[in-house]
């Protein structure tokens, strides 16, 4: 029995290496990109890790710059990611299930990504063994930071079952045992909620910061989540169809729409409630929205990066709700990458720095990040993509070539 | 042949002593030192395996001041003693601060910086000496960056340092409880279990923790030898620090170093259980003021006027 599953895994293995070394020139074109990236994004840590700290454009006023901001927004798109299975689940719709993979994969790659981002900003990674229960010293359930690696250790590793389990039994030639999956996918459906609210917690629970202390943050940061992972998945899935010749309907494409449309709006709602709550009072507390939106004392340099993320916004808002416009395939496709880049600004720097200014001394201290911490950031990012790609590699031919086990060892079916 | 006697590694530890900025070094160091079979060239590694300070026994403890102490005198040519005196029983420190005598003078914040051993490049000052505008306790109407003659007119001095608080948001946020509240009230960090996530200075309100963004830089001839394992001894790059109202002095009955550099008399300092104590009387008979009070950290640092 174990000689039949080591056997299993290993022809496994063996058809994985198969897919992912073949390919056309586009997808080695795309591999060696980023593979270049990752190289570089490497190099650059390595020169954080030998010189300190101190090539980052961080300060003490400002201890928190892009590795933090980018690791919110990938936390959100590794929630966001789950919608699909989600509908799926709740649909109990076939040819929605069949893309439930590209989900799980898609969580999975998000979540390295942001893992990756809180290992490059930490001043000791090589003591983060300190963070194992018992051996070292896991401050649970005090820190909230704890909580967060709890909750992202723990989706990593049911979206690494869930993705591994179903494409060993397809890769098997075996129907999916609803007992060993049904379960766990309910899990995950639940446990991507709690990552992304966690995320929020971090913030919203330090009294200090009034930015943050605001109980609006975890709906807000939902909502961008919901409007993100989805946009994210919209373009994939338009990849996979064009690239892959995957069967992805319409429909399917047309129920992710709704969602984004959906969050979309709700996190413009929820935005407008935070500036008129801040600005209408006057309460000293609004100076932080206000440099992010207006700038103060002659500090502006988030500015114009914060209109940049609500025009960004307004646009993908009117084109998700205006059918004419996103019936066209282009004006669709323009629509997703501006919610991705909306939120990516509005819950990445456009939500972490301003927490930071003015300082809880009333010091103004800019921030943004130096070219060593911009090249980390694309390696970390050229990493989720080198992941992504690799594991749909893999994943769509057993999903919907019709790749299988034969005998031990492995071969496309025509 | 020891490894105690192996010259080349020897040779090769002290460079990378000498030279080191980082752990990389060190690794590179301790991997000869393990390719080369010797385990106990491993001060490297005694310290990657050292334990969290609350589970350090005696035995341990000594065995690791010396081993800083011994790490100082290869690197900078100096002698440093560590100690690590344990908190009064009896026992919580409190501080008070006169707002009406502060004239910015700013000579806490330096005495601070010699006492404890903070980077002099780039600088690092545990007190901010805020200029405030008079008619206003707003600290965003304050300039930590001022200038010129002091006192100046309009205006009038806060100086701001760790608030020492009861409920304290670092040592909530910090995950793998680097930092604790002594049962003397002084809140403290155990530099070598310290992941460097900065968790803690996002978490305070009164911007009391610099991180070593790199290490800190500071001629031998300036380094103070008289040195606290808990407070103002040699921080690694990557940790946080902060202020312990200089606790290898206080916990020996001395004075703060910031309160024995004050011209006026502005600071106040004493133990908060004792209803004599100086800084007892302060706040129970003066009228004071709580920094940030409504971020409910309930400091143990009061400013107070006359």
């Amino acid at each position: 029995m174990l000689m039949k599953r080591v056997k299993e895994v290993v022809a496994f293995a063996r058809a994985s290496v198969g897919e992912v070394t073949r390919g056309s020139a586009a997808y080695y074109r795309w591999l060696a990109f980023l593979g270049v990236l990752l190289a570089l994004g490497g190099l650059a840590w390595v020169h954080q890790l030998r010189e300190g700290m101190a090539v980052t454009a961080m300060t003490d006023q400002v201890p928190w710059g892009a590795y933090i901001a980018n690791f919110s927004f990938t936390v959100g798109l590794a929630s966001g990611a789950l919608v699909l299975v989600a509908l799926s689940y709740l649909r109990r719709d076939k040819a929605l299930g069949e893309l439930v993979i590209v989900g799980q994969v898609m969580a999975i790659a998000s979540l390295t990504m942001g893992m990756l981002f809180v290992v490059v900003d930490i001043g000791r990674p090589e003591r983060a063994w300190h963070l194992i229960p018992m051996i070292g010293r896991f401050n649970f359930p005090i820190s909230m930071l704890s909580w967060d690696v709890v909750v992202l250790n723990g989706y990593l590793l049911l979206n690494f079952y869930l993705a591994t389990y179903t494409l060993l039994a397809r890769f098997r030639g075996r129907p999916l045992n609803g007992k060993k999956y049904f379960p766990v996918l309910a899990g995950a459906i639940v446990w991507a909620i709690s990552i992304h609210v966690v995320a929020a917690f971090l913030y919203c629970g330090l009294s200090g910061r009034s930015h943050w202390h605001a109980a609006v943050l975890a709906p807000r940061v939902v909502a961008s989540a919901f409007g993100s992972g989805p946009a994210m998945l919209i373009l994939v899935l338009n990849v996979l169809r064009s690239r892959m010749k995957v069967p992805v309907r319409d429909e399917t494409l047309a129920l992710l729409r709704n969602i984004v449309t959906g969050a979309v709006w709700a996190n413009l709602f929820l935005f407008g409630a935070e500036v008129f709550t801040e600005f209408y009072g006057g309460s000293l507390h609004a100076a932080p929205l206000r440099y992010l939106l207006f700038g103060l004392h002659g500090h502006a340099k988030l500015v114009p990066y914060a209109w940049l993320a609500v025009a960004l916004n307004l646009f993908s808002a009117a084109v998700f709700s205006i059918g004419a416009l996103h019936r066209r395939h282009r004006v669709l496709i323009a629509a997703c990458c501006a919610t991705i880049v909306g939120m990516w600004i509005e819950k990445g720097m456009g939500h972490v720095i301003p927490g930071f200014i003015p300082s809880s001394l009333g010091e103004i201290v800019e921030y943004s990040p130096s070219l060593n911490e911009t090249l980390v950031c694309a390696g970390v990012w050229a990493a989720g993509a080198l992941l992504l790609t690799l594991m749909l590699k893999v994943a769509v031919p057993i999903e919907f070539g019709g790749l299988r086990m034969r005998g031990g060892s492995a071969e496309a079916s025509p | 042949m020891s490894c105690n006697e192996d010259p080349e590694l020897a040779a090769a530890l002290e460079r990378a002593q000498v030279t080191r900025r980082n752990f990389l070094a060190t690794a590179t160091v301790a991997a000869a030192a393990v390719a080369t079979g010797c385990g106990n060239h491993g001060a490297v590694w005694e310290e990657y395996f050292q334990q969290h300070y609350k589970r350090l026994t005696d035995d341990d403890k000594r065995a690791i001041f010396a081993r800083l102490e011994d790490e100082v005198r290869r690197r900078r040519g100096l002698r440093v003693h560590i100690s690590d005196p344990a908190p009064m029983r009896g026992v919580e420190y409190g501080y008070a601060l006169n707002l009406s005598a502060c004239v910015g003078c700013r000579r806490c914040e330096y005495a601070c910086a010699a006492e404890n051993n903070t980077s002099r490049d780039p600088e690092v000052h545990y007190i901010k000496v805020l200029q405030m505008e008079s008619g206003s306790i707003d600290v965003e109407r304050s300039d930590s960056r001022y200038e010129g003659p002091v006192p100046a007119p309009g205006h009038f001095y806060m100086p701001v340092q760790c608030h020492q608080c009861r409920d304290a948001p670092c040592v909530k946020a910090c995950p793998v409880g680097a930092t604790w509240t002594e049962p003397d009230g002084i809140t403290v960090v155990d530099y070598n279990w310290c992941i460097g996530c900065r968790y803690c200075e996002a978490a305070c309100p009164y911007f009391a923790r610099r991180f070593n963004f790199s290490e800190a830089d500071i001629r031998p001839s300036e380094i103070n030898p008289d040195q606290g394992y808990l407070s103002n001894r040699a921080r690694p790059a990557g940790v946080v620090e902060k202020c312990t109202f200089c606790l290898h002095r206080v916990r020996r009955g001395e004075y703060p170093a910031c309160l024995e550099a004050c011209p006026t008399g502005a600071r106040k300092f004493g133990n908060l259980l004792d209803p004599e104590s100086e800084v007892r009387q302060v706040i129970d008979h003066k009228r004071v003021y709580v920094l940030h009070e409504e971020a409910g950290t309930a400091p143990r640092f009061y400013y107070f006027f006359d």
